[in-house]
Parts: C-alpha cells; structure tokens; sequence
C-alpha cells in the first residue's frame, strides 16, 4: 500500500481512483445477495460510482451540495457517499434507525435536496415528514420492493440512474472526460462528510469533516494496524456513525482493504465467521453477548467437553495474554497453550468468526477487565481506543503489545492531548473537524482559543504506562470536601465489573469521603447462595446476610487496591459501604428507562441511609415505598448494615491531576 | 395499507368458482348449498363464527374433503371434486392452521420442498445430486432464496425450524407455499396466536406477495381487524351456510353478520 496516501491523492475520488489503477482486480467490497457473497473489484467499484456520479449529475445534484443517506450497510449506499463526493456534493450519512422526527431533524438541517435511502421503509418515513423538509427534491432508493406502485416523479432507483449514467458514459466520450475534470476539480479542504452526532445531550450537530483531514488521520492509522489491501472488514456498525466512516469507509480508500456488507444486520454474526475479517470492531456489549451465548452453549455441552473448555480457558488465562504481549512464558505453559489452541481457542475462535482477525478493536464504554481478558487471553488481539467524532474517531489508540484493561492508550500518531485544569481531556489531531455545520456558536463552545478541541471527558495520565485513562464526563466529576479528585461513574464501573454486584451508586461530591450503596446481582449472587448452603426467602434477606457482605467486602477492598494504584485515584477509595435492601428499579423512578442511576432522586429517597454512612452508624432503618409489576404500591422497611473499609495507603500528593 | 398513488392488483377474471356446494359427515352438515368465486388477482377472505365450515370450505377447495354435492370450476375447467394432487399440480397452495412443517429441517430445507413440484429431473439423477439436477437444483435454490429474501429471514436459514419460534415457523410455512409459485394460495388463519407486530409483519408479507407475486390469495382469518384491512372482499359463513358476499364495507354492515357475531334474541 502507499505509505503516503495523501500525496498522491488528496480527495476520496481520487483515492478511488487510485485504488482502481494499482489494486484494479483486488476485491474493494462484497455483499451477501439471495445467499451468496458477491463481490465489485475496485476496477468495477470505480466503474460503477462513474456512472452514478453521471446520473446524479444530471439529475441535478451539484458541487458543494449535500445528500442524505439512509439505510443499512449495502454497496449501493457507499457509492451514493463516493459517488456525491466525487461531484464534490458532501453525504450526510443519518441513522437507519432514527425516527421519522430525529431524520427530519437532519434533514432540514443539513438542507439536503437529495436522499439516498435503502428501501421502501426509509421512502415511507421520509414521505411521513415531507412537509417538514421542504427542501428534499428527490429521493434514490436501493431495494426497489414494494415502491412498484409509488408516484415516481420525485422517486428514482439507484440502479437505474446508475444504467443512464452506463449509457451516457458509454454514448458520449466528452461525458468522461467532463468527469475526469469533476473529480480533478475536488480541493483537499473541501468538506468531505457531515457526521450528525446522536444527540443524546441535546439536538444533533452536524460534525463536518474534510478530504484532507479524514485522509491524513486515516493514513496514520492504517500505518499504525500495518493495514494493507490483503485485509477484510465487515460493515457492520451504523453507516452514520464516525466508526463506520472511518474504520471502514476512510481505511478501506486508503489501504484498499474490502469492505463486506453483511446479509441484513440480523446475519451479522454469521456473515461474520463466513467473511473471515482480519480487521474487527465492537463495541464492549457485544463482545460480551457473544461470550455469553458460548458460555451457555458450553453448559448444554457434554462433560468431556465442558471439562476441556474449563481447563484450557483456565491455561489461556494463565498464559495466553502473556503470549500475546510476546512476554517470557515457561516452556510447559507454552506447550499447554498450544495445545489448548488446537483443541478449544482454534475452534472457538472459528465459531466466533475471528480465526483471521489480526486487529481488533473496542471502545465506546469501559470493558471489564474480565470480559477483555478473555478475548486476548484466546489469541484475540483486541485493544482499546478513544475517540470522537469531532476527532474523526481516533484520539488515543493501544499500539501492540502495550495492552491493559483500564486504560485506552497513548495519542495516536500526530495527535496531541493535555489535560485542561478541570482534568478534562483536550486533544489536536490531524482528523479534527474543521466545525459543526451552520452553528459557529457551538463550534467555538467545543474548542479552545488555542485551537484544541474540548472532548467533555474527564481523564488522566497513567504514570506507569503513559497511557490516558478516562474517568468520567467532565461535568459528572466532583471533588472531595478536601479537593480530590472524586469521578462516580469510574468507581462505580470498577465495582459492576463483577458479575455480584448490579448496580453501585458512588456518593462523596462535597463530602469527606467516598461511599458507596449497592445492589447485589440476584442471579449471580443466588446461584452462590445454593452452592454455599446460604438459605434466603427474598433479595431484601439475601442482601442482609452477614456471608454476602464479606463477599461483597472483598471486591470492595480489590476496587480500593486498584484505585490506590493510581496516585490521582487514590484518595476517592471506598471508605463506607451498605447494600441496599431492595434493587434499583425504573418503575420507582431510581433509574431510568435505559437503567441509568437518577442520582438526584436517589439521594433524596435514601436520605437516612446516606445520613447514616456520613454520620458512623452501623446500621440504618429505612423504608421506602415500592411499585409492584403490577402497579399496586407497597413499603418496604429494613435496617441496613454499614461496613467499613480498609483503606489503602494513599501515596503523597493527592488530588492533583497529573 | 395499499401503496398510495397506484393502482390495485387488476382484478380480473374469475379463478376459482364455487357452486352449490355442500359437505356432511353423516348427519353434520358442514358446508351447505354455498357459492362464491374467487377472481384472480384478489385477497379473498372466508370468515365466520367458530365452526361455520371455514376450514372445510378450504379444505373443499383444495381437494382433502370431497363434496356430496356442488362444481368447483378451477381456471375454467369443471370439476366436480378436486383431488389434492390435481390441486397442487394446478397451482393452488396452503398453509394450516397448526402449522404443519417438517420440524427436523431447517427453515431452508422445508421451503425447498415446496419446488418438488417443480423438479423435473428424474429420481437418478436427484439421487446422484449430478447433471441435470444439479443446475437444476441452483436454479430452485435461486428461487428459494429470492423467497427468503421477500420474508426476510435469512438468519433463520439454517435453523431446524422446530427451534424457531411460532411466528417465524409460520413465516416459513408461508415460504413453502409460496416456493410452489402458486397461482391461488389458501391460508388457514395466516394470524392466529400472534402478537400485534407479527400480525402486522404477516400483513404486510400477504399484502407484498399479492403484489409483487401476483398471487390471488383466500383466506381465513378470526382477527376482524386484518381481515377489512386486507381483503378485497369477503364472503361469511355461518353453520354452513352462506350469508354474505361483498366488500368489507358491505359486509361489516350486513344486519345477518352483525347476528351471527354477536348473536341475536330468538
């Protein structure tokens, strides 16, 4: 591959271009039609987005102009993106799933004339909220079922346009040569794609990326992953989310990597194993559905079998991260683990889909420690990045060999991070957006004077290894009475990481110190109540037992110990703790509907309990009225015990961030 | 739920007509004196209390129960009892009622079997899975997944379809019938025990496959609601007998319908 993609070919057109000239008979994208894989070389790739690039023109689409695309990962919807910026039109991917008033929302924002949608579903929502977009003229559409019937005046099939644009290349010489000039005519800092963030605080904005920017943070990466045109990836994720942008649109034009579409999203998971990726990324959860289903499979397995899984996964966990991080192992643990990959990690592997991953990513929330060790503990080189969309993804990324659970890596190549006064995490890299769109106020809000761009995350150094590690929203971090540093989230996250304890709620924003009320998981801690003989009629008398608490004590007290490891974290351990005499439940308000802590309402409802873990008492009554599934109402009263914790030696200097 | 704008499937000709007929298991008296037609092209529905002679009238139709007395007059040509094989060679498919699959399949497998019909080459060569049978097995595999594809279910593919869940298994019983490229298809309560967005999904693939297939469609259906949304029109039955024929509109208003279905003071 070219090492300096940039030189060569500053815009994606005329990467595409490129990529047709030196990897013309390499597969550039395969999608799984009536059962079967098929599959466009570059050659074809660029052929087509030629001739849709025509069509387009000629249906008006013009220079400097934007596009909606809406749908699932399919070819024909990448080359609606290559074929608008090869006219120097800017796509405007939205959420196949967003509806009908999130899409309207965009679509009137980014002022499209055009969308190009996947299939009837995507037409119809659009219709629903015509009134609201006044602007869009036309609408392209992929999956021509069920739009037989539909007034086609304003309706076009991409197919077809594609064929007029066939026919006009074919009839007429002038018509490519005109293209030629077109995509002659792309300026690296033209904007490349608008990238609506979801909006989860607020309405969406509309993240402009440029060619130049995109295609330079993505040759640094490439570089990075030794990414080359021999790799495969699965698109999978959303076509409007940065991820798939960049780690499938932007690597895949600048490596020449294929880009396999999967059947239909249900399928992902079995068009995975038939591709084969050498190149992977998902998000923590599911990471953690897939080990779920083997685990539950395993247990419906024969005992020999299940006997070699347990063992083995218990060699892999012994050996198997070492070997991967090409550290001296003892030459029976390396025989053993040989062994095993013959016998289980092979096969399992195989079934997951991730024989030939070379790279494998995650990012998006904290993974627990367990969940990551397993993947890399089986020969999955999985590692951590950050990153946002304003940052065209990558911020920070684990380069080989330096991987740990609880951080997310150094900087990227060329990019550069502090950390601001309030400990958020303020970065400058070569992808970073030029703005949002049309809303200079909010732009000028995301960066500082200096040129640096505020990503509301709060984070910190990790002395020993050098990587960031990210703690929490900024806004979300407090401070103890003596100034600590005191992130509820992080700690919480360290305490859900076991499989015992469901829900932590992290109290010590203005107070002396940290403490912490908790929920037990039912399930899990159940299952250890009948092998251990501990008898209990409900959650409230399982909560309270004496066995469960020093249970619980010991993850509290491994927390405390790998906070105190970081000399910033240090002074927020666990002093008090209680376990909560009923779950958390959204039905009563405490969390909400995607079972998030309502922290505020909490604080209120458990005033005693929280006066009693400030106060030193031992135990607390409480009672607190609950909502039956049924909807009656009842109360609950408990006495709740208090523990205390041991608190390990916090190093010197405290509460300054590094 | 038709696309707006278009026009309606051309409804043409009469396909099916059925007249004067009448079915008793001794002295029970099932079907009596009915008649009706079914035009190609249409979305026919059969309803009717419990127990008046829906499921027989289908099975009528499409040869299982034999007649006492009556014509059935398939695609022009009088019979005076249809036999299953005639049915099915003639272009009429059906799901059931109980979805009636091979469990031990996948999903895959079982709509295969609704091309057998179609397979031409002979038992030699399906055995040796050579030659003739070959292509010809891609070009019924082909079919079968455009099939899949129209049902979107193409994670179930592979699935023996005994662990699927009963949505689905109708779903691809639905697959196999329509795998016979039907020209009348019979569906016995294509909604029963289903939730609302399977009964929703349902009508939309009934809908599709009328549409996009061109397949004339009867069914029987309890769910009121998707019946006046679905059908063209419908004709109602009660112990037997026939006591209204139209559109939904016409019939919702009939006095004898409203009776029948919430009974009267005799």
């Amino acid at each position: 591959m070219a090492p300096n993609a940039a030189a060569d070919a500053d815009t994606f057109p005329k990467l595409l271009v490129r990529n047709a000239r030196i990897f013309g008979a390499r597969p550039a994208m395969r999608h799984k039609d009536l059962g079967i894989w098929q599959t466009w070389t570059w050659a074809e790739t660029l052929d087509n987005v030629r001739a849709y690039a025509v069509g387009l023109h000629r249906l008006g689409l013009k220079r400097g102009e934007t596009i909606a695309i809406v749908g699932a990962n399919r070819p024909r919807l990448y080359w609606s993106v290559m074929a608008a910026q090869m006219l120097g039109a800017i796509p405007v991917p939205v959420y196949a799933d967003a509806v009908a008033e999130e899409l309207a929302y965009v679509l009137a924002h980014a002022e499209v004339r055009f969308a190009a949608v996947e299939d009837q579903e995507q037409v119809d929502k659009i219709l629903s909220v015509m009134e609201r977009v006044p602007g869009l003229e036309l609408m392209l559409y992929d999956e021509k079922r069920g739009l037989r019937d539909y007034d086609h005046s304003r309706l076009h099939a991409m197919e077809d346009v594609i064929g007029e644009g066939h026919k006009a290349l074919a009839g007429d010489p002038s018509v490519g040569a005109w293209l030629d000039a077109e995509i002659a005519a792309g300026k690296d800092s033209d904007p490349s794609i608008i990238l609506y963030t979801s909006g989860t605080t607020g309405a969406s904005k509309g993240v402009v990326l440029s060619n130049e920017r995109s295609i330079r943070a993505a040759s640094d990466t490439v570089a990075f992953d030794k990414l080359t045109e021999n790799d495969v990836a699965l698109a999978y994720l959303p076509l409007a989310w940065v991820g798939d942008h960049y780690l499938n649109y932007a690597q895949g034009m600048v490596s020449g990597f294929c880009m396999a579409c999967p059947e239909s999203a249900d399928t992902a998971m079995q068009d995975l194993r038939e591709i084969g990726p050498t190149f992977y990324f998902a998000p923590p959860r599911t990471l953690e559905l897939l080990l779920t289903r083997v685990m539950i499979r395993m247990e419906d397995a024969g005992f020999i079998k299940r006997a070699l899984f347990h063992y083995f996964i218990g060699v892999a966990r012994r050996y198997g991260e070492r070997i991967l991080n090409g550290q001296p192992v003892p030459l029976a643990g390396r025989l053993l683990y040989a062994i095993g990959s013959l016998l289980v990690y092979g096969p399992l592997k195989n079934v997951l889909g991730f024989s030939r991953v070379r790279v494998a990513y995650t990012a998006g929330e904290a993974i627990g420690p367990d969940l990551f060790n397993f993947y890399r503990s089986i020969g999955l080189n999985l590692k951590q990045l950050y990153g946002q969309t304003e940052a065209f993804l990558y911020v920070t990324a684990q380069p080989d060999g330096e991987i740990y659970s609880d951080t997310v890596g150094p900087a990227c190549p060329n990019v550069d991070i502090r950390i601001a006064e309030n400990g958020e995490v303020q970065f400058r890299s070569p992808g970073m957006f030029t703005g949002y769109f049309k809303d200079a106020s909010k732009t000028a809000e995301a960066m500082t004077p200096d040129g640096y761009v505020k990503t509301g995350d709060a984070g910190f150094f990790d002395e020993k290894t050098g990587h960031l590690k990210i703690i929490d929203r900024a806004k979300d971090v407090g401070r103890l009475s003596d100034g600590t540093l005191f992130p509820p989230k992080y700690i919480e996250n360290k305490l859900k990481f076991y499989p015992n304890i469901r829900e932590a709620v992290a109290l010590g924003d203005r107070r002396d110190f940290v403490a912490v009320m908790l929920n037990i998981d039912l399930t899990a801690v159940g299952s250890w109540a009948e092998r251990n003989n501990v008898v209990y009629g409900s959650y409230q008398e399982l909560a309270g037992h004496p066995l469960v608490y020093d249970m619980i004590e010991k993850h509290v007290a491994e927390v405390n110990r790998s906070l105190a490891a970081d000399k910033v974290m240090a002074g927020a351990q666990i002093k008090r703790f209680l376990i909560l005499h009923k779950e958390l439940d959204a039905d009563d308000g405490e969390l909400t509907r995607t079972q998030k802590v309502r922290r505020g309402f909490i604080a209120e409802r458990y005033a005693p309990l929280i006066k009693a873990l400030y106060d030193g008492s031992k135990e607390a009554d409480i009672s607190t009225e609950v909502t039956f599934e049924d909807g009656r109402k009842g109360v609950i009263s408990a006495r709740v015990k208090i523990r205390d914790m041991l608190v390990e030696p916090v190093p010197a200097a405290m509460g300054k961030a590094a | 739920m038709r696309a707006p704008g278009g026009p309606d499937v051309a409804v043409g000709d009469v396909l099916l007509a059925v007249e004067n007929v009448s079915l008793s298991f001794g002295g029970v008296k099932a079907v009596s004196d009915v008649s009706f037609d079914i035009r190609k092209g249409e979305i026919r529905a059969i309803i009717g209390p419990n127990g008046a002679g829906k499921t027989s009238m289908l099975n009528i139709i499409n040869g299982f129960y034999q007649p006492q007395q009556g014509r059935i007059t398939f695609k022009g040509e009088a019979h005076s009892k249809m036999r299953p094989h005639e049915a099915a060679t003639g272009g009429i498919a059906r799901t059931f009622q109980n979805v009636a699959l091979f469990r031990g399949m996948t999903a895959l497998d079982n709509i295969m079997a609704g091309r057998t019909l179609r397979m031409r080459s002979n038992f030699f060569w399906q055995m040796l899975r050579y030659g003739p049978a070959m292509s010809e097995e891609v070009e019924h595999r082909r079919r079968v997944e455009e099939i899949i594809d129209f049902l979107k279910i193409q994670e179930i593919r592979r699935v023996p379809v005994g662990r699927l869940p009963y949505g689905l298994q109708k779903r691809v019983e639905l697959g196999r019938a329509l795998a016979m490229e039907p020209e009348l298809l019979l569906l016995d309560e294509p909604m029963a025990g289903m939730n609302l967005e399977e009964k929703e999904d349902m009508s939309r693939f009934v809908l599709d496959a009328n549409d996009y297939y061109g397949t004339t469609i009867a069914l029987i259906e309890h769910d009121m609601g998707v019946v006046m949304d679905l059908s063209d029109r419908v004709v109602v039955l009660d112990h037997g007998i026939k006591i209204a024929d139209g559109t939904p509109d016409e019939v919702k208003k009939n006095q004898a319908v409203i009776d029948a279905y919430l009974g009267v003071a005799h």
